[in-house]
């Protein structure tokens, strides 16, 4: 029996709100060194995840330049993922949320990222050995 | 595959998307040939009571016309042929035992929630 899995994730917050999302990708980051075929579905504020248009800052506290702040920007952080998966043998498909993106104008992605919608998100499911949902919290 | 949606966090801005976004994504989904259930539990179990309106949001010459309904979204899961479970002590809890409330609900108490997830082969946490 192959120690191969399929493994989809449901995420729902936006970047630069709270440490879920960084632990989101650390768990897929988890799925990705193991060289499992990963899924995401990214709802609603998390379709910044992937947002095109992020860009970095300068940082007057760190008294540092835009590009010695280096800030973290989470476009690239699913790229290199996505990278990493293809590296690792595995699969990646990463799907935004279609409606959410278009209520937020948040239509541009990184290279990988593909609209989808609640269809998506249940074939992935469907076809996964099982599904993480991190949903947002009030 | 049968998965059981348990939707917990309560009005997260519904306002704003007029309507729940765990409950349209179950109904959504549901639309599409999944086969799936939904369980209201702590704050959100609010969402079953009969008589809300969150009509009124205004700003400037800014009018909502279409506040959410979430009473009216259940129901329509329910007709949906999904069936929504309530955990009976959260009702209790929050004074809204004996009130009004959507009809095809499922009671179920605390102590059968392992049971009830026992019957599903994915269980989903919004």
């Amino acid at each position: 029996m192959s120690d191969k899995k399929t493994l989809t994730f449901a995420l729902m917050d936006a970047p630069y709100e709270n440490a879920r999302s960084t632990t989101a990708l650390r768990l897929i980051q988890i799925a990705s060194k193991r060289g499992y075929d990963i899924n995401v579905f990214a709802y609603e504020g998390s379709v910044f995840l992937a947002f095109a248009k992020q860009q970095r800052h300068p940082n007057a506290m760190h008294g540092r330049n835009a590009e010695e702040e280096n800030h973290v920007l989470t476009k690239e952080l699913v790229s290199s993922l996505m990278q990493e998966t293809v590296r690792n043998g595995g699969k990646i498909d990463w799907v935004n949320c279609g409606m959410c993106v278009d209520e937020r104008g948040a239509g541009e992605a990184v290279e990988g990222v593909r609209r989808g919608s609640p269809a998506d998100f249940w074939k992935m499911a469907e076809a996964s050995d099982n599904t993480l949902v991190i949903g947002t919290r009030g | 595959m049968k998965v059981l949606n348990i939707i917990e966090t309560a009005y997260r801005a519904t306002l704003e998307e007029q309507d729940d976004t765990g409950v349209w994504l179950a109904y959504t989904m549901k639309g599409v040939g999944a086969d799936l259930d939904v369980l209201l539990r702590g704050n959100a179990v609010n969402y079953a009571v009969k008589g809300q309106d969150a009509s009124g949001l205004q700003f400037g010459a800014w009018r909502q016309t279409q506040p959410p309904r979430l009473t009216e979204d259940v129901s329509n899961l329910i007709s949906k042929g999904v069936a929504v479970f309530i955990v009976s002590e959260d009702l209790r809890e929050r004074g809204l035992e004996g009130v009004p409330l959507v009809e095809g609900l499922t009671s179920v108490r605390r102590s059968e929630l392992a049971r009830l997830f026992g019957a599903y082969n994915q269980v989903w946490h919004w």
